[in-house]
């Protein structure tokens, strides 16, 4: 138990009393949407999370403000021919308390990203170097890792096969280097105020639970005098409307609770200056329990199931906040250029009805024949809405809808488990690239496991796929890939998300960007 | 009534001996778990993580191990919140919590208890009916209606106090939260105080006062006010509890780092530490708070005695 | 006595008078006449009920609403999972033939209502029901009883105060599936809680009184002594702690509904219709009003039965 923390956070409470009032101009209120369970960049679990520690630590690789990527605490990179071998090349850039940056540093990050103690969630992005699924798994001492610092400047990290995604990967804040002189000494308490080094634009000035987050320029960062704001304060406000009423009465600066589902034709009307929507990388979908045994091992019935639903009805009447309708698998908001599609896309529904319900009957199904069918979602109201008029798209067709709602732990303990005939689904990725979602039901990945999808010639696609370095070749092997899943109508592909947030106008330097990243180290606020 | 209050307390290690444990039990077995959530993690990393908390062991041992350390004050850290344990987690947002909430109660006592008492008195009259429909429109309006439109109109649209945030506790963020807390206390308090003034004045014993020539003043104030308080004081003991403990939606609607939202969204989450450390914390209120109402009752009523 | 600095305390009661806290005896504690004052006081109660315009009126309000609640659907054009494609969040209008409105599915929001009615009646009926029969029941008996066994029966309330509420829902959901009686099961195991404190409280300021004594000495049964004396005297907090769990439990059913216990869709409730509601209260206004309206109504109603009912079942106007 640690107290030493409680006791400046309960000082510092009575002057954040102070500070609002006079609050200097160059300083961001961020509703944040939860509050943050860690600072420690490598245990963080969610964008709350990795907004605040990508503004403490840079990593090699930084996203530009429209979130591709740059040069961050690398300077250069060197990539191999075969493309297994990737050597970084440091800035002289030293850690806000003064230390210097090396690549031992690094090294030292990526090794306890991969220790198992440390149970980071994506360790497996970083599986490409070598050992590191051995490491990960407890097989290998993390000594063994393919990473190597030959010098204080120069790092190399060695893969066991060329991965399409890496540099991606490397811009993610769990891949950023760690203050190893700092974590050896302090332990676990090394994320609290005033102990906590940081490399990035900002330095961790106050953490106060449930209250907020603040973040202060940091002098020593290697690009200091690009950095316009004082600082930023991120409060955890993880309801919509509470923070659209902070926002609108001037308390925060940018909200990313998202907008009431409700209020956003009154948001666009009335804010429209303020809203920013923009696509994401993350895809909306009813996932297919298809099991031997299941009705909807029949891929009829799993055709006629996606014929039958009006997304454009569902993205408009339903939602409403630029969804775009889909009818592929990986969203069109992804870099990469993977471009499959269902081959009816374009025809009309009175069409798509017919045909459907031709595929029903073929399947044995009818008004006389009903196929009874459970669709099990998380309790939200704009999944309960969708899955309403999806059951009453699929009347027609002689479909009986049981809907089950369930809290979240237990719905994706069910999906977990393949026990579901049609689940909801939502696919965020991790990295702007197709590996999450191809991989995802490929042999292993987690779509498979739940959904008992199983293609040989599919596996070897994406295999393939990750390992081409050439970008038109790849997209190519990822189309055709994407292309199979469909046909296949192994899914019910629903829409692509978007992210709406709040931004107050006089802030520059913010994009929506497909990943949702947008660096503090950018914004401006004008007057 | 001081070793009747003594064997009470002793009694309380029983009491949340037999919580903590059926609660352990109930929260492992039912279906999902901390790490169940959209992105399906990999079976190489849930490994990871359930070996970094001991969820691999057998159930009776991590039963053994929470008990262990809980005995040494322990409460383990928290799964969600990594960086924070769980005592420091209820420590920093208790006195939030009981801060709105003990403005919440007082306020509700303040207004509720004369709304009932003079809604009694003038029985059947305007006031009574002006007093208990504003009451029953009090207990049938939600907090979480009531809640967001106060921070619309007083927060936004009029601009008079903040729409939200705690702002270390500055009055004027605490304005909002303690009525939109309150105002169902308040109901609550009024329309239980109406009823048994009504039947507390109904009494034989208030007519013999009455017929010995007491002022009604005297009579209410002296005679009625106290046994009428009983009903009262038996709700209130479990309500308190709930109250100081804090509302997830008063929390989340007005930003306030209380503990309220650890009881909700800790279970949701499946953050077992942190579940368990609101069950022993919301269980030795509950004991204490309802040792305070049998006192109490020896006071309102000197008759009662405990043997 | 007026110099007192202490309103009132027992022993400097005028002789024969009741002593605080007190209601009056009933005039004759005679153990042969229950059977016939019983029937003759449910009688007596129903004529003075029926005096007492407010509550009549409440009551035919009452029925009516459950009417309108049971047989309205069979009546109204609309199915209740029936899609209007036609109208989704279109507000109340007579031409499109939904006179209320409908919900973000075009769904009618009447025929939504009527059918939330029921859920929401027959959950805030079980719910009195139980808070009732168990909650006085065990709340008188532990005060009655006192000692050791009040001692274990607030214990064991003290536990059940104090479990996680919601895992008790969840593994009741495992154990016997999706099953609209569980809600019951559920609302039931905690709301009889607070009416066993509250009962007790009364039980145990009351059995001190002389009534009590009296018929204690006479021999009454200690089981007529609770049902025929200290429950009637307890009943004016009893009835309006009913009145007031029923908006209690209509919402919480909304909660149960959240963790996939309470009612599904397409099936619906007063209580998940107004949470639904909340969400569009700025745009779609009606998707509020028109549940809690009907919600709001049916407490007013209790409120004035509640209080005829009271004065009606009062021992001490007798």
């Amino acid at each position: 138990m640690s107290f030493r923390r409680l006791i400046p956070a309960l000082l510092l409470a009575g002057t954040a009393a102070a500070m609002a009032s006079g609050a200097p101009a160059a300083t961001l209120a961020i509703g944040n949407g939860a509050e943050p369970g860690t600072l420690d960049p490598q245990k963080t679990s969610g964008a709350w999370e990795t907004r605040i520690t990508r503004s403490l630590f840079d990593r090699l690789i930084d996203y530009d403000v429209d979130g591709s990527l740059v040069p961050g605490l690398a300077e250069s990179w060197r990539i191999s021919d075969d493309g297994t071998v990737y050597t970084f090349h440091l800035r002289d850039a030293r850690w806000s308390d003064g230390e210097p940056i090396t690549a031992s540093d690094a090294v030292f990050a990526l090794r306890r990203l991969l220790a198992p103690a440390t149970a980071n969630h994506n360790a497996n992005l970083y599986y490409a170097i070598h050992n590191a699924r051995a490491v990960n798994t407890g097989k290998a001492e993390p000594a063994t890792l393919g990473v190597s610092a030959p010098d204080d400047r120069t790092l190399v990290v060695h893969l066991d096969q060329p991965a399409a995604y890496f540099l991606q990967a490397l811009a993610m804040s769990e891949a950023a280097p760690l203050p190893e002189h700092l974590i050896e000494r302090a332990g676990t308490g090394w994320t609290e105020p005033g102990t906590l080094v940081s490399s990035g634009a900002f330095t961790l000035e106050a953490w106060r639970p449930q209250a907020f987050v603040r973040v202060a320029r940091n002098p020593r960062f290697y690009a200091a005098d690009s950095v316009a704001l004082d600082g930023a304060t991120f409060y955890p406000i993880d309801d919509a409307g509470a923070a659209l009423n902070r926002f609108r009465s001037g308390e925060l600066d940018i909200a990313y609770s998202g907008v009431p589902a409700a209020r956003f034709d009154w948001v666009k009307q009335h804010l429209g200056d303020a809203l920013r929507v923009g696509p994401l990388v993350a895809e909306y979908f009813y996932m297919f329990n298809l099991r031997d045994g299941q009705p909807l091992a029949d891929p009829r019935v799993r055709e006629a199931l996606n014929l039958a639903v009006r997304r454009d009805v569902i993205t408009r009447q339903l939602l409403g906040m630029g969804q775009r309708s889909s009818y592929w698998y990986v969203p069109r908001a992804t870099a990469g250029g993977t471009r499959g599609r269902m081959a009816f896309a374009e025809e009309s529904p009175e069409a798509r009805l017919q045909r459907a319900q031709a595929l029903m009957r073929e399947a044995g199904y009818g008004p006389e024949h009903p196929l009874p069918l459970t669709l099990r979602y998380n309790t939200l109201e704009d999944h309960k809405k969708i899955a309403v008029a999806v059951a009453a798209m699929w009347k027609p067709l002689g479909v009986e809808v049981d809907l089950i709602n369930s809290e979240a732990a237990v719905h994706y303990a069910a999906v977990a488990a393949g026990d579901f005939q049609v689940a909801r689904y939502g696919m965020v990725a991790t990295v702007d690239d197709p590996y999450d979602f191809l991989n995802a039901y490929a042999d292993g990945g987690s779509a498979a496991r739940s959904s008992g999808y199983h293609d040989a010639d599919y596996d070897a696609l994406v295999e393939r796929s990750t390992q081409t370095l050439d970008p038109a070749a790849r997209a190519r092997l990822m189309t055709r890939a994407e292309q199979r899943l469909l046909d296949d109508y192994a899914l019910l592909p629903l829409y692509d998300y978007v992210s709406a947030h709040l931004v107050a106008p006089g802030i520059t330097g913010w994009q929506s960007t497909p990943t949702d990243v947008h660096p503090l180290r950018y914004i401006q606020i004008e007057d | 009534m001081l070793s009747y209050t003594l064997k009470r307390l002793l009694q309380a290690i029983p009491t949340l001996l037999i919580v903590i444990t059926i609660s352990f039990f109930l929260m492992r077995i039912a279906p999902g778990g901390p790490f169940d959530g959209e992105r399906q993690l990999p079976p190489e990393i849930e490994a990871n993580l359930e070996a970094a908390y001991h969820l691999d062991e057998p159930l009776p041992m991590q039963y053994l191990r929470y008990m262990g350390n809980l005995l040494q004050g322990d409460f383990g850290p928290s799964f969600k919140y990594k960086d924070f344990s769980v005592s420091e987690l209820i420590l920093q947002g208790f006195p939030v919590s009981l801060e709105i909430g003990g403005l919440a109660i007082l306020l509700a006592l303040l207004l509720g208890l004369p709304l009932g008492v003079i809604a009694a008195i003038r029985r059947n009259s305007a006031i009574d009916y002006a007093v208990m429909g504003t009451a029953l429109a009090g207990i049938a309006i939600p907090n979480f209606v009531i809640a967001p439109i106060l921070a619309l109109v007083f927060g936004v649209l009029l601009a008079w106090l903040p729409a939200g945030g705690w702002n270390g506790g500055a009055w004027p963020n605490l304005v909002l939260p303690v009525i939109a807390l309150s105002i169902q206390q308040i109901a609550y308090i009024a329309r239980m105080m109406r009823a048994s003034m009504i039947e507390v004045l109904g009494s034989h014993y208030i007519r013999t006062a009455r017929a010995k020539g007491l002022s009604e003043s005297q009579v209410i104030l002296r005679h009625a006010i106290r046994p009428a308080l009983l009903p009262v004081t038996s709700y209130l003991g479990p309500a308190i509890a709930g109250i100081i403990t804090g509302s997830v939606v008063i929390e989340q609607i007005f930003g306030i780092p209380g503990i309220g939202r650890y009881f909700v969204q800790g279970a949701l989450n499946r953050d077992y530490t942190l579940v368990m450390g609101t069950v022993v914390f919301y269980g030795a209120l509950i004991v204490l708070m309802n040792l305070l109402v049998d006192l109490a009752y020896s006071a309102l009523d000197p008759q009662i005695r405990y043997d | 006595m007026t110099t007192d600095t202490t309103p009132y305390s027992g022993p400097r009661m005028p002789a024969g008078g009741t002593p605080p806290g007190g209601p009056n005896p009933p005039a004759e504690p005679d153990p042969e006449a229950g059977a016939v004052a019983g029937e003759s006081l449910t009688r007596d109660a129903w004529r003075r009920l029926k005096q007492n315009r407010a509550a009549m009126v409440s009551l035919i309000l009452l029925i009516v609403i459950a009417t309108v609640c049971v047989l309205g659907p069979l009546v109204l054009p609309w199915g209740l999972a029936e899609v209007d494609w036609n109208a989704f969040t279109a507000p109340p209008s007579l031409e499109g033939g939904h006179f209320l409105g409908t919900d973000a599915n075009g769904r009618d929001l009447l025929t939504r209502t009527l059918y939330g009615g029921r859920v929401s009646l027959s959950v805030a009926l079980v719910a009195s029901f139980v808070s009732l029969v168990i909650g006085v029941l065990y709340g008188a008996i532990s005060g009655y009883v006192g000692g050791r066994l009040d001692n274990l029966m607030m214990r064991f309330v003290d536990i059940m105060y104090s479990l996680p509420f919601m895992f008790l829902v969840i593994l009741l959901m495992v154990v016997f599936g999706r099953n609209i009686f569980l809600i019951y099961a559920a609302i039931g195991a905690v709301e009889w809680l607070d009416m066993a404190r509250i009962v007790r409280g009364q039980t145990l300021s009351l059995k001190r009184r002389e009534f009590v004594e009296a018929a204690h000495a006479l021999g009454v049964k200690d089981s007529k002594i609770v049902t025929r004396h200290l429950i009637p005297n307890a009943i004016g907090p009893v009835i309006v702690y009913v009145t007031l769990t029923v908006p209690k439990v209509i919402l919480l059913e909304s909660f149960l509904s959240f963790l996939g216990l309470g009612v599904q869709e397409p099936l619906t409730s007063w209580g998940v219709l107004i949470s639904e509601g909340t969400d569009t209260m700025q745009g779609a206004p009606w998707m509020l009003l028109v549940p809690s309206i009907f919600l709001a109504v049916t407490l007013f109603c209790l409120n004035f039965l509640g209080d005829g009912l009271r004065d009606a079942l009062d021992p001490k106007t007798r």
